[in-house]
């Protein structure tokens, strides 16, 4: 028997406020019923005495100080968890809307999580083959790690992300059971739509649990999306041992959601009007990938953000780099050159990539490959700056060549098909091809042993003037 | 005594009591059914104000509060090193027994092991005069450190019993002594300690003695004393944890207390792995056995975020007391700025720049200034550096924390994006970087590495400063116009850049270089100098002198000459020479 409260005292945006209520907690779920039959669930986010503000998660029209009855559900927000999640589709808050049914909870879970210790986490130690040669070779993915896509508006960031899903769930080295819990915070209804029909067409869709809360649909759900999604990914994946790889479109929109909430609340604006708290909530989300030692199943987290105005110093691009694990970084001027992927590999980076590639993980020769890439591109970059001023062809031999270099590497490396799924030795071969471009004396990043190993003497000797 | 009394609101980490019920400010209390631990930070006339240090979902209206009389604390006994504790002391491992995987709230454990056995040697007897910081026994705490128990610093005495030597746990009590007032008072391992109040010492020694970390930018360019304070400001992914995790293996400190505070948990668990994989090359035992790590990851709650620096802190200044010299580890400052921000926030407080509270810097100034090099209570000698990652905003360093740090630190490491994506580590930018502890240390250096080495030092930042002018040039007409001696003061500024200052962690001879090697790269670079002006003085174009291989022979010493095999060196001394010589035969 629980207490039904009958109005409430003030309805300010997406809260309400509550008084005369007895034995609600903070983080409490209620459930408001409106004119007796429409049903909104709300959370408790500030408690003064017998006064509880609630945060509405759909929204707080059509309701006014007199028409609803609110109940107290005795618990924070939880979902429903069943293996039979796998295949079916959500809104925002976790109720079905695939019209497959309700589901039939194995297991009810709290979707705050707890944080992970960190001594019994397992270092994330085995990559992920994309087929993608700039991710494979330069910012290398690693099961377990948190690896977001910064982008722009009108940028292919959701093929980029569709393409990984595809290549990677299906690649025929994966042991274990592979599956995707796909969130969609204030995404267009298009996309989502693409999404799921990449999903059908990679014929992955059984595997695929989907949270939906679109751009037309309650802000302040959003709030809520990515921890329902990373719920069930952890349940999936420390339950259940499968391999979860988890795609966050668009992390953006959480921020902002978070920022509209925060200023009804009145509370003291940080940066860009942004909470003081919006690190530990994003933290509170990225955090929530890794491996459990002991445990066979992983949860790998993909998010994917658009920089307001392309702009990597904008807050949620920033505080998003000081907390996941790298970035792959889009950029505008290589799209505009055609190229796909237009990843930017110079700030693109991969913190994981160091201990899960090499000897026994891929090959010898990666890292002083990648470093000496990274490097020779970031030289081709002043050679470039320095062509605009002065032209090319007043440029040194060497320089000349390192605008060759830098050319090739954007057109043959970077720049792969939409299908296009290159194996691990591929990637590394193509790289050792464009370094032929420069003379071996320029390539301070290699081992000599190495160098005298992969790097090809003969034909570059001719090369060389 | 204890007092209770009930909760009134709740707005996320902070809770509400109204009346006051005789809390003092700063005592640590327990609240709601959990017995969530929390800290009372505000009083006013009816109200008081507490940080919960745990998730406070779950807390109602009307839960107790209850007092536990002591300021937040920390308790200080052998347990510490090799082990990994979260903002408040409690060590993980311990919580993951009782929790599992996930850490849940409301977990009570005790911060160290009170059943484990320790070897204690009693070194007072009765009859002795014992003040704060004497010491009474000893007790190997790891392969590595000898921990030495002492008096607390406020209490002073005769000893009137003693236990004998043999195996106890830190509750049992080994020593008791009586105080002037004729009280008895019992002693045992263990002794706790308020955070936020530093431990006194009997005075403070100039910085005169470096702190040696085999980085060679950091000990010849930029360095820092025993004692010292640095900061390594940088944006993501310009290699501040790396940075750390270099100076924590290879940095010449007795103990190392490493914070991370608000990091990534992968992070700490890389340390945890590697450290307890990797060998401390002064006394061969494993990196953990001098290490204590205090892990609270980005998704811990904030409040215990912000006390996890004071936690770390603490416990660096009771090892310095036993005569240690540690070095601290803080990463990432920022991250702690931002807790004081979020709970400021909530507070309601005024805000001042970019929304952190008035405070940040007195409290940054206050944190700084816990480093040093002293004079124990007990005679002996310690030093508390610290070294603080900042994570600014934007990476823009005009930001408060960074420049509010800048203020009190001495040395400054800033971190270069340009550098980082050219994939050029340490990514330390060697013109906005600076230390204010080399005229200090200059004589340290002058007796104990060489007579030159200061000399040296000015000549290499010298070389890259006018490179840095030369490139403005270079940018707007390219290099092939410059004169030849212009030329080769960049030629021998890439020498320096790739064969000095870059320095590869993951290469076995390379990761850490001894002071000695540092000195005879110098020594071999400027020479080479030397002789290539002396032919571009004779009119020998720089494009002759870049036929020979010798410019990438001398970068690359820093992998094909170890550590032991400094011998090497004459060989490329004399294939200088050769060089100069072939030169002038062909071409004079």
């Amino acid at each position: 028997m629980s207490i039904e409260y009958l109005g409430l005292s003030e309805i300010n945006g997406p809260l309400i406020v509550l008084e005369g209520v007895r034995n609600a907690s903070f983080d409490e779920i209620v459930e408001i019923t409106i004119e007796g039959n429409k049903k909104k669930i709300g959370r408790i986010v500030e408690l003064y005495e017998d006064k509880a503000v609630i945060q509405v998660f759909q929204g707080t029209e059509d309701m006014s100080l007199y028409n609803t009855h609110t109940k107290l559900l005795g618990h924070p927000m939880e979902i429903s968890l069943s293996p039979d999640i796998l295949g079916r589709i959500f809104n925002g808050v976790g109720q079905p809307i695939d019209g497959l049914g309700t589901i039939i909870p194995e297991i009810r879970r709290n979707i705050n999580g707890q944080p992970l210790n960190p001594c019994t986490r397992e270092y994330p130690r085995n990559y992920i083959k994309t087929g993608i040669s700039a991710i494979d070779c330069l910012t290398t993915l690693i099961r377990g790690q948190k690896l977001p896509i910064f982008s722009g508006n009108g940028l292919p960031h959701d093929q980029l992300a569709a393409q990984i899903v595809k290549q990677a769930s299906l690649g025929e080295n994966s042991e274990g059971e592979f599956a995707i819990v796909f969130a969609a915070m204030g995404i267009k209804h298009d996309v989502a739509d693409f999404f799921k029909r990449t999903f059908e067409e990679s014929g992955a869709s059984s595997h695929v649990v989907m949270f939906l809360n679109l751009a037309n649909d309650p802000v302040v759900e959003r709030l809520i999306t990515p921890k329902v999604a990373l719920t069930a990914a952890e349940y999936l994946a420390f339950d259940k041992g499968m391999h979860i790889l988890v795609i966050l479109t668009d992390m953006t929109s959480y921020a902002e959601a978070m920022r509209e909430v925060s200023s009804s609340r009145g509370e003291i604006p940080s940066r860009k009007g942004y909470p003081g708290y919006l690190y530990s909530e994003l933290a509170a989300i990225y955090e929530r990938a890794g491996i459990v030692r002991g445990c066979p199943g992983s949860v790998t987290q993909i998010p994917i953000l658009t920089m307001p105005n392309d702009d990597i110093t904008h807050p949620i691009p920033d505080l998003t780099g000081y907390i996941t694990e790298g970035q792959i970084v889009l950029d505008r001027s290589l799209y505009q050159k055609a190229i796909y992927p237009p990843i930017n590999i110079l700030p693109s980076l991969s913190r994981l990539m160091k201990d899960g590639i090499g000897k026994g993980y891929t090959r010898e020769d990666h890292q002083d490959l990648a470093n000496q890439l990274f490097s020779s591109y970031a030289r081709a970059g002043e050679a470039r700056a320095l062509a605009s001023v002065i032209g090319e062809d007043e440029l040194s031999d060497i320089d000349k060549k390192y605008l060759r270099f830098g050319a090739a590497l954007e057109e043959e490396f970077i720049s792969q098909g939409l299908h296009e799924d290159r194996s691990i030795t591929e990637t590394l071969d193509l790289g050792w091809q464009l370094l032929k471009i420069l003379p071996r004396e320029e390539l301070d990043r290699i081992d000599t042993k190495i160098l005298d190993k992969y790097y090809p003497k003969n034909e570059s000797a001719d090369e060389q003037r | 005594m204890n007092s209770t009394a009930y909760i009134y609101g709740i707005n996320g980490p902070i809770v509400y009591v109204k009346g006051n019920h005789n809390f003092k400010n700063g005592e640590m209390v327990l609240v709601g059914k959990d017995r969530l631990v929390g800290e009372v930070i505000g009083l006013v006339t009816g109200k008081t104000t507490i940080q919960v240090y745990e998730d406070t979902g779950g807390l109602k209206p009307g839960d107790e509060v209850i007092s536990t009389g002591a300021a937040i604390s920390v308790t200080l006994a052998p347990g510490i090193i090799g082990n990994i504790f979260d903002g408040i002391e409690r060590p993980l491992n311990e919580i993951a027994k009782q929790s599992g995987a996930f850490i849940s709230k409301g977990v009570s454990v005790d911060p160290l092991d009170v059943s484990k056995m320790w070897d204690v040697h009693i070194t007072v007897k009765p009859g002795d005069k014992v003040y704060g910081g004497t010491i009474i026994a000893e007790v190997p705490e790891t392969r590595s450190v000898i921990h030495k128990s002492m008096v607390p610093p406020n209490l002073s005495g005769t000893v009137i019993k003693v236990a004998a030597d043999g195996k106890y746990t830190i509750k049992d009590t080994i020593v008791t002594i009586i105080d002037d007032n004729g009280n008895e008072i019992e002693l045992t391992l263990a002794q706790r300690w308020p955070i936020r109040v530093p431990r006194p010492t009997a005075k403070r020694y100039p910085s005169d003695r470096p702190l040696i970390t085999g980085q060679r930018i950091i000990d010849t360019l930029f360095p820092i004393s025993k004692g010292g304070t640095a900061a390594i400001p940088g944006g993501f992914g310009t290699g501040k944890t790396m940075t750390q995790h270099q100076l924590a293996k290879w940095c010449d400190a007795d103990i190392i207390i490493y914070i991370g505070c608000g990091e990534r948990g992968n992070e700490m668990t890389e340390v945890l792995e590697d450290f307890s994989k990797l060998l401390d090359p002064r006394t061969g035992q494993p990196l953990l056995d001098r290490t204590t790590l205090i892990a609270n990851t980005s998704n811990m709650p904030v409040a215990a975020r912000e006390a996890s620096i004071y936690t770390g802190i603490t416990l660096a200044e009771y090892y310095r007391d036993m005569g240690y010299h540690v070095a601290v580890m803080a990463d990432s400052t920022s991250r702690w700025a931002e807790a004081l921000r979020e709970l400021s926030g909530r507070l309601e407080e005024m805000p001042a720049e970019e929304g952190f509270p008035a405070y940040l810097a007195s409290r940054l100034s206050a944190f700084y200034e816990r480093a040093g090099f002293m004079q124990n209570l007990n005679w002996t000698e310690g030093s508390v550096s610290i070294i603080g990652a900042v994570s600014p905003q934007g990476g823009d360093f005009s930001e408060p924390v960074t420049q509010n740090t800048k203020r009190f630190v001495r040395c400054f490491w800033a971190l270069d994006k340009s550098l980082a994506y050219a994939r050029h580590f340490p990514a330390i930018n060697w013109l906005t970087s600076y230390s204010e502890y080399v005229a200090d240390l200059a004589p340290w250096y002058t007796k104990n590495v060489g007579e030159n080495f200061i000399e040296y030092r000015k000549r290499l930042l010298s070389i890259l400063s006018q490179e840095s002018q030369l490139n403005e040039i270079v940018k707007l007409i390219g290099s092939d116009v410059l004169p030849d001696d212009q030329k080769l003061v960049l030629e021998i500024a890439r020498v320096i850049r790739l064969g000095f200052v870059q320095q590869n962690a993951y290469h076995p001879s390379d990761t850490y270089v001894p002071l000695a090697k540092q000195l005879k790269m110098m020594e071999i670079i400027l020479y080479l100098y030397k002789k290539s002006k002396q032919l571009i003085d004779r009119n020998m174009p720089m494009s002759l002198l870049r036929e020979y291989p010798i410019f990438d022979r001398i970068i690359s010493i820093k992998y094909d000459v170890a550590n032991d095999e400094l011998h090497k060196f004459d060989e490329y001394k004399a294939m200088i020479d050769e060089f100069y010589e072939d030169i002038m035969k062909k071409n004079a």
